[in-house]
C-alpha cells in the first residue's frame, strides 16, 4: 500500500512539474506558431522571469503582487526587443540561422546574468507558503501544488483567447498562411510582436514558478532543453500537443528519478525525443510538412 | 589586377591554387607558420596549439554543415569520444599517439555515423535537435561508464612519446599539432575536388534533387558524418595529450555551440572560412582578456566579470555576424581581394 502511495506522490509531482514544462513549451509553441522560429532562448528568457522577480521583490523590495506582473512585463520587454531589433531583420533567412541567433541570444542573457547577479544560486522570496497539502493520504509538495494550478489556469487562458479573442484568431490565420492572412487585413508584423512578447511573458512567469519551487541560477536555462523535447514529442505547432507532452515528460523524468536515479532523466527525455525523431518526426500533434520540388 | 586567368586543362581549373599571388601567400603563410615557435613566447605557442586543435574541429564540422548542409551540435561530444578513445589508449594499451589519434577518429567516426542515422528521417532544425539529444546520451554515458572514463573525475592522459622523447612542452605539442591540422585542412579542401565532396554539395544545395540525380543520400549523408566525427575524433585526441586530463566538463554543449558558432563566424561551406572562424573564436576570449586587464585598476572586481563579458562577448559575435554578415569572415576576405582585383579601375 505505502508503495502505491509512494508512486502516487511521485506522480503527481511529476505533473506539477509537468505542467511547467507544459507551461514553458506553450511559450515555444507560440512563438514557432507565428514567426516559425524555434527560440532556444525560451530557457534563458524564463530565467530572467526568475531575475527580475528576484531583483524587484528582494532587492527593491517591492510587494509581491507588484513585482508579478513587473517580471512579467520585463520578459515581454525582452520578446519585444529581440522581436524588433533581431528576429524581424533575419526574415527570409533559413531557419537554421535563425535558430542559431537565439543560441548567441541565450549566451548573451546567461552572461547578462552572471554579471549583474554573479554566479551563485538564489532562493527567491517566499509567496506561496510551504505547508505541505494533502489529498486525502497522499502528500503533494505545497509550491509544486499551486505552480500546478496556476500553470493550468494560465494555459486554460490561452486557450480561451486563442479561440476567441480576434489577436488569438489572426494568430492562428497567420499561423495557417501568412500570405492570405495579410491580404484579409490582419497585421502580420504586429503578431509577430505579440507572439514574441506574449511567449517571453509566458516563459518569464513559467521563470518565477520554478524559480519558487527551486531557486534561481544562472544554469537554469538547461530547463529550457526539456521544453524542447516537449515541444518536439507533442508538435512544433500544436498547444495541445504541448500540453500532453508536457505532462507525460514530467510524468517520465519524476519516474526515471525517483526509480532509477537523478543521472536517467535526461537520457530517458532525449531517448524518447530521438525515437519521436525518428518516428514521428513533427509529433504527436504536429502539421507534417510536404516537401516539394 | 589580375588579367586573363584562362585554364586550358580541367586539372589547371580545380586546381587549389591558381594564381602566383595565392601561391605567394601560401608560401608566406608556410614561413610563419615554421617561425612561429621560434619567435613566440609559451602563452603564445599555448594559444598557437589551441588554434590548430580547434581548427581541426571546426574543419571537419565545415564539411558537414557548410559542405553537405546537416546542422550538427554534437561536434563537442565526438570530440569527446576521440579525447576519451586516445586516454584510454594511452593508459591501458601504451600504442604510439599516432596511433591512439587515428583510434579516437575512427572511433569517432563510427560514433558519428550512428548518430547520423537520424538524417536520413528529419533535416534542419530537427537534426539539429536530434544531435543535442544524441550528445546528452553521450555524456551520460562518460559520466557513468566509470570503468573506462573515469567518470565525473575523468582520467589522466601521459604526454605523448615521439622516438622516446615525451612532448610535454608547447613547443613540440606545436610541431605536432600544427602540421596534423594542417594537413586535415588540405585533405577537406581536396575532399571538394572529388566526387564525394562534389556530392555533399548537391545534397547540401537540394537533396531530393541530389538523389533524383543518382546520389544515394544514405550513403553519402552518413559518409559526411563519419568524416566529419573523424576529424573531431583526431581533434579532441589532440586536445587529450594538450591538457592531458579528459573529464566529463570539458566538452559540454556549450562546446559544440563553440564549432557550430567558429564555422558560422568564418563562413559556412568556405574551408578558409573555418580556419579564420575557429582562429577568431579562439582568440577573441585572450582580447577581452586583455581588455579587462587594462581595465582591473580602474573597477574592483575586474576579474570576476571576465567570464560573464566572454559569455556576452559570443553570444554577440554570434548574433551579430548572423544579422550584418550571415557570409561571415571569408565573406570580408573575398570583398578585399574582389577589391585588388580590379583595383586601379575601382575605388
Amino acid at each position: 500500500m505505502s508503495d502505491l502511495l509512494f508512486f502516487i506522490e511521485v506522480s503527481l509531482a511529476g505533473l506539477g512539474s509537468g505542467a511547467l514544462l507544459s507551461l514553458t513549451a506553450l511559450a515555444f509553441v507560440l512563438i514557432y506558431k507565428a514567426t516559425r522560429v524555434i527560440n532556444l532562448a525560451v530557457g534563458e528568457t524564463l530565467m530572467m522571469g526568475g531575475y527580475f522577480f528576484f531583483a524587484l521583490a528582494a532587492g527593491m523590495s517591492l510587494p509581491v503582487w507588484v513585482a508579478i506582473p513587473l517580471a512579467i512585463a520585463g520578459g515581454g520587454l525582452i520578446g519585444a526587443i529581440v522581436e524588433r531589433g533581431i528576429i524581424r531583420r533575419m526574415l527570409g533567412e533559413s531557419p537554421i540561422s535563425v535558430f542559431m541567433v537565439t543560441v548567441g541570444l541565450g549566451s548573451v542573457l546567461v552572461g547578462l546574468v552572471e554579471f549583474i547577479w554573479g554566479t551563485d544560486p538564489r532562493s527567491l522570496p517566499d509567496f506561496m507558503g510551504s505547508a505541505p497539502i494533502f489529498l486525502g493520504e497522499v502528500y503533494v509538495s505545497r509550491k509544486i501544488a499551486i505552480s500546478f494550478v496556476v500553470a493550468a489556469v494560465v494555459i486554460a487562458i490561452f486557450l480561451i483567447l486563442f479561440r476567441y479573442w480576434r489577436g488569438g484568431v489572426a494568430l492562428r490565420a497567420t499561423a495557417t498562411d501568412q500570405a492570405a492572412a495579410y491580404s484579409c487585413g490582419i497585421n502580420v508584423p504586429g503578431v509577430f510582436s505579440l507572439a514574441w512578447i506574449i511567449g517571453c511573458g509566458t516563459a518569464a512567469g513559467a521563470g518565477m514558478l520554478l524559480g519558487q519551487i527551486g531557486g534561481i541560477a544562472p544554469t537554469m536555462g538547461a530547463f529550457g532543453l526539456s521544453a524542447l523535447v516537449v515541444v518536439i514529442v507533442g508538435g512544433l505547432d500544436s498547444v495541445a500537443g504541448a500540453l500532453i507532452a508536457g505532462l507525460f515528460i514530467g510524468l517520465v523524468e519524476a519516474w526515471t528519478g525517483t526509480y532509477l536515479g537523478g543521472e536517467y532523466k535526461l537520457v530517458f527525455t532525449f531517448g524518447i525525443l530521438i525515437l519521436m525523431l525518428m518516428i514521428r518526426p513533427y509529433g504527436l500533434f504536429g502539421t507534417t510538412e510536404i516537401e516539394r520540388l | 589586377m589580375r588579367i586573363a586567368t584562362a585554364n586550358e586543362t580541367y586539372l589547371a581549373d580545380e586546381a587549389l591554387l591558381s594564381t602566383r599571388t595565392q601561391w605567394a601567400w601560401m608560401g608566406i603563410l608556410a614561413l610563419v607558420l615554421i617561425a612561429a615557435p621560434f619567435v613566440l613566447n609559451n602563452y603564445w605557442l599555448y594559444l598557437a596549439c589551441l588554434v590548430a586543435i580547434n581548427v581541426a574541429s571546426a574543419t571537419g564540422l565545415n564539411i558537414l554543415t557548410g559542405y553537405t548542409g546537416l546542422v550538427s551540435l554534437g561536434q563537442g561530444a565526438f570530440m569527446a569520444v576521440g579525447a576519451y578513445t586516445v586516454a584510454w589508449l594511452e593508459a591501458n594499451v601504451g600504442t604510439p599517439f599516432f596511433v591512439n589519434l587515428v583510434a579516437g577518429g575512427a572511433l569517432a567516426a563510427l560514433v558519428g555515423v550512428f548518430v547520423g542515422i537520424p538524417s536520413l528521417r528529419v533535416k534542419g532544425l530537427y537534426l539539429a535537435i536530434a544531435t543535442i539529444g544524441a550528445s546528452i546520451i553521450l555524456q551520460f554515458f562518460f559520466v557513468n561508464w566509470s570503468s573506462v572514463t573515469g567518470g565525473s573525475r575523468g582520467i589522466n592522459v601521459a604526454p605523448a612519446t615521439f622516438f622516446g622523447t615525451q612532448l610535454t612542452t608547447y613547443f613540440q605539442l606545436y610541431w605536432l599539432f600544427v602540421p596534423i591540422a594542417a594537413l586535415m585542412v588540405l585533405g577537406a579542401a581536396n575532399l571538394f575536388r572529388t566526387r564525394v565532396g562534389r556530392a555533399f554539395i548537391a545534397i547540401r544545395d537540394r537533396d531530393i534533387s541530389a538523389e533524383v540525380l543518382g546520389i544515394p543520400l544514405l550513403r553519402y549523408k552518413l559518409l559526411s558524418f563519419a568524416i566529419s566525427s573523424f576529424y573531431a575524433g583526431v581533434a579532441g585526441g589532440m586536445w587529450a595529450y594538450f591538457f592531458r586530463s579528459v573529464s566529463p566538463e570539458s566538452f559540454t554543449i556549450v562546446e559544440s555551440i563553440f564549432y557550430l558558432a567558429a564555422v558560422i563566424v568564418g563562413g559556412m561551406g568556405s574551408i578558409l572560412g573555418g580556419v579564420i572562424g575557429a582562429a577568431f573564436m579562439t582568440l577573441v576570449p585572450e582580447i577581452l582578456r586583455f581588455g579587462v586587464e587594462i581595465a582591473s585598476p580602474y573597477v574592483s572586481n575586474a576579474a570576476t566579470l571576465l567570464s560573464p563579458i566572454r559569455t556576452v562577448a559570443f553570444g554577440g559575435l554570434i548574433i551579430a555576424f548572423l544579422v550584418l554578415e550571415p557570409q561571415g569572415l571569408a565573406e570580408i576576405v573575398q570583398r578585399i581581394r574582389r577589391f585588388f582585383h580590379l583595383w586601379p579601375f575601382k575605388k
